[in-house]
């Protein structure tokens, strides 16, 4: 690329990313509209479960005039947007707290098992994506997609509960619940998130790894890489310093995938840990109709994909000199 | 006059418990045996917790919410193991008529926060439920407290719309806990029981401390009680046999063995009136008829349902609520054999062996699929089909329960007699489930609440039970036992049939053996 062309190129590249930022503001929305009309259709309301079995249809109506909810659906749902635009969620209507308070409990917890995980998976996946990819048709490139493909079919519930009952039931090495005190010390914060982190980490080092392979196979059938070998570079700079780099845009968007699926995905690790995460939570607002609340996870979640995906498209976008001028 | 909660029956009362508990644990582990001890710390799982959990005790809805009042604050009485009220709060309770209660409270008690327990917390407490702006689960109960007032520094006058002589008991159910006067905003806990909140954070945990000023003296024992839940049961069951959790309730029956295997812990089989029951309608022309009812209740396996659903935990039943754990239960009402021929009769007879008719089963009613597909089998072998339409458990009790001909409901232990029948079967009762109307059922449990002698209303008990097992549209084919599965090492507990975890108490009792 020359001087010159480079603030053009730069100002495309901006356009494109803040184009993305619009759509994923109008996705947003979409998905709060959906939600609302489909929560909307499940049987019962927010006053009927939490007075239960037994109430009368009075106390039911009473109810459901103090949590506002015998006004019209559109009227409601223009409330909500008009309050989340504002940057307040809202007041739960079952456990007469502030949303954010709820979420500023929760949120904090599934980060921190989303981040290790990651942190632990990432370099693994790089690890056997490369390393398969290099000995290409060979004993360890076959032996590691053995070992990947029965990883990625094998379910988390599995993963967890032969876990739990190996290293918690039988052992006694490490809880089979995930209860972190207030001030850990390492080695507690270690013991709880060991099988946790481990048990999401056993699915994406997988998917992930087969992915990076994939994408290093593809740049290693082009021919820059022959010329690069006929002029006598060496393997590991061959990887490093030429596939790689060009590989980066759908590995990026393989990992953007994969951490979505670590932040979402882990309502089964959180309830066989009984991890209290925003995905139990948010079931917890499904059963309980707990519209403010039920909403604001659903747009949490919907929010950290759309930015994890635009993150992965700007990295591709910047990494393609050819993206970059559209 | 009587004071129902004199020391002679509670005495009695007190034994019976403790024989119930020597005789659940065989070997005297987790019974009530030995010299207890002070201190030591556990956790406890019970079943499920979310945001809705609360620190009113009006608004418990939980097995969680319970043990964490029942931690947190006291009642006027306490349920023994046979679900009688004994003395709590109040050390004296007198009537004559069932109708004009006198109570006299207890001396020296103390809230946490350090004030006097007076007459005026007690009125509030009771008379608050009524109020619909309180949104109690109870307010139906309340609704018979006509008034209260002071009648003396530690006595109070409670007088009710109608007899009612099961008021010790009822005043024992948690909802019913004392709260201080006027107290409406409950975000944080003032109580008088056992222990004092640390830290409460709803659909995570509550953790409790050692209350030293207690007016039991000597309790509680622990020193400090973390309550979460865990709902998944694998992983609960996981939990305890880990140590990670020193009790558990609602132990699966395929669990039992597994946990009883170890030596380290075990599981207390707690037989309670939990039940399942298929539901009749009498608003549609076939499950009103006298005879298909019938041939429904003669079509229950109830020995293979017990036997394969709940591995034997589990008492058979006889198409009507009261379980022989109530001192009320009517022993001399035979039992309902499984009868296909004699079903087929009377479906002959009733002209409708050939209609097809969905029934509705769903997770949430605990056995019900498995029940439904039972049922199905023998009404298949003598050509009735019915189809079971599994539903999902999220809103069953709003959309399918009692709103189809055929749906299978699911109701736990009633702390009295007269409970169970007044919310299920009074023809005007809200959870009337099969909207049934009989004239003289509804006399007799009139006539029960205003009869004071105790021996002739067991006698009225007996017969409303005999009429609900003869003319009632439901068929109950088990009660369920409660499973609880616990460290060998936490001791001083008997089972009380209300729930799990000691009918929810078990926190003043409990001490740590090690």
């Amino acid at each position: 690329m020359s001087a010159a062309s480079t603030p053009s190129l730069w100002r495309g590249a901006g356009r494109l990313i803040g184009k993305r930022i619009g759509l994923a503001l109008v996705t947003l929305l979409l998905v709060s509209a959906v939600i609302f009309t489909i929560s909307g259709l499940l049987p019962g309301d927010a006053a009927q479960e939490v007075l239960g079995q037994g109430a009368t249809p009075e106390q039911v109506a009473a109810l459901r005039h103090e949590m506002g909810l015998d006004r019209p659906a559109p009227v409601r749902y223009a409330e909500w947007l008009g309050s989340i635009v504002a940057g307040d969620p809202g007041q739960s209507l079952v456990a007469n707290k502030p949303v954010a308070d709820i979420i500023s409990e929760r949120l904090p917890n599934t980060l921190t098992l989303a981040a290790l995980a990651a942190l632990v998976s990432v370099p693994f996946a790089f690890l056997i994506g490369i390393a398969s990819a290099v000995s290409r048709g060979r004993k360890l490139d076959r032996g590691i997609n053995v070992l990947t493909l029965s990883m990625v079919a094998l379910p988390e519930f599995l993963v967890a509960t032969i876990a739990v009952l190996i290293f918690a039931v039988e052992l006694l090495w490490l809880p089979s619940i995930t209860i972190v005190p207030k001030d850990p010390t390492f080695a507690q914060f270690a013991r709880a998130y060991a099988m946790p982190v481990m048990v999401l980490a056993v699915g994406v080092v997988a998917q992930l790894g087969r992915m990076i392979r994939a994408a290093i196979i593809a740049e290693l059938d082009r021919p820059y890489v022959e010329m690069a070998r006929l002029k006598g570079v060496g393997p590991q700079r061959l990887v490093f310093r030429h596939v790689l780099p060009n590989a980066i845009g759908p590995i990026v968007n393989a990992m953007a995938l994969s951490l979505s699926n670590l932040f979402g995905g882990a309502i089964i690790v959180e309830t066989i840990f009984n991890y209290p995460g925003l995905a139990s939570l948010m079931v917890n607002a499904v059963t309980s109709r707990d519209m403010p609340l039920l909403q604001a996870c659903a747009m949490i979640f919907c929010a950290t994909y759309l930015l994890l995906v635009l993150i992965a498209d700007t990295v591709a976008i910047l990494a393609n000199p050819r993206l970059r001028q559209v | 006059m009587v004071d129902v909660l004199s020391t002679d029956i509670s005495r009695r009362a007190l034994l019976g418990g403790l024989a119930a508990g020597l005789a659940v644990n065989g070997a005297g582990v987790g019974s009530a045996t030995g010299q207890p001890r002070a201190g030591g710390r556990i956790r406890i799982a019970s079943t499920n917790s979310s945001t809705a959990d609360t620190l009113d005790p009006a608004k418990g809805s939980t097995a969680t919410d319970y043990i964490r009042h029942y931690m947190l604050y006291s009642g006027l009485t306490q349920f023994d193991g046979q679900l009688r009220g004994r003395p709590g709060l109040a050390d004296r309770m007198v009537t004559q008529d069932n109708i004009v209660w006198n109570i006299r409270l207890r001396r020296g008690v103390h809230f946490h926060n350090g004030k006097p327990l007076t007459v005026e917390d007690v009125i509030f407490s009771l008379l608050r439920h009524r109020d619909p702006a309180a949104g109690s689960k109870v307010k139906t109960v309340a609704d018979q407290f006509a008034s209260a007032r002071r009648a003396g520094p530690l006595e109070l006058q409670l007088r009710l719309t109608g007899p009612n002589p099961d008021l010790p008991a009822i005043l024992a159910v948690s909802h019913f806990l004392i709260v201080e006067n006027g107290r409406r905003d409950f975000s944080k806990a003032n109580g008088t029981g056992p222990y004092i909140a640390h830290e409460f954070a709803p659909g995570i945990r509550t953790i409790v401390r050692k209350n030293p000023n207690y007016w039991k003296p000597g309790r509680p024992y622990l020193d400090e009680i973390e309550l979460i839940a865990i709902p998944d049961e694998i992983s609960r069951v996981n939990a305890l046999l880990s140590g990670d959790v020193q009790m558990v309730n609602a132990v699966g029956p395929g669990s039992v063995k597994r946990v009883r295997a170890t030596s380290t812990h075990s599981v207390m089989e707690i037989p309670s009136g939990l039940f399942t029951n298929l539901i009749m309608r009498r608003d549609n022309p076939v499950t009103a008829n006298p005879d298909f009812v019938l041939a429904m209740k003669y079509l229950q396996d109830r020995e293979l349902i017990k036997r394969a659903l709940f591995r034997g935990f589990a008492t058979i039943a006889n198409d009507q609520p009261i379980s022989p754990i109530d001192p009320n239960f009517n022993p001399n009402i035979p039992q309902r054999p499984l009868d296909p021929d004699r079903a087929k009769f009377l479906l002959k007879r009733s002209g409708l062996l050939g209609v097809r008719l969905p029934v509705y089963a769903a997770p949430v009613a605990n056995g019900s699929i498995d029940m439904g597909s039972v049922l199905q089998e023998h009404a298949a072998q003598i050509g009735l089909k019915l189809a079971i339409n599994r539903v999902p458990s999220d809103g069953y009790w709003a959309t399918h329960w009692m709103k189809h001909p055929m749906t299978f409901g699911n109701t736990n232990q009633r702390p009295t007699t007269d409970m169970m029948f007044s919310l299920f079967f009074q023809s005007k009762a809200l959870t009337n489930e099969t909207g049934w109307n009989h004239p003289r059922f509804d006399r007799l449990l009139l006539e029960a609440r205003s009869t004071t002698d105790a021996a002739l209303r067991k006698e009225i008990y007996g017969e409303m039970q005999l009429v609900v097992h003869q003319h009632g549209g439901l068929a109950i084919p088990a009660f369920i036992s409660l499973l609880d599965g616990y460290d060998r090492r936490l001791k001083g507990m008997f089972p009380i049939p209300l729930g799990g975890f000691m009918g929810y108490n078990f926190a003043e009792y409990a001490w740590w053996d090690a």
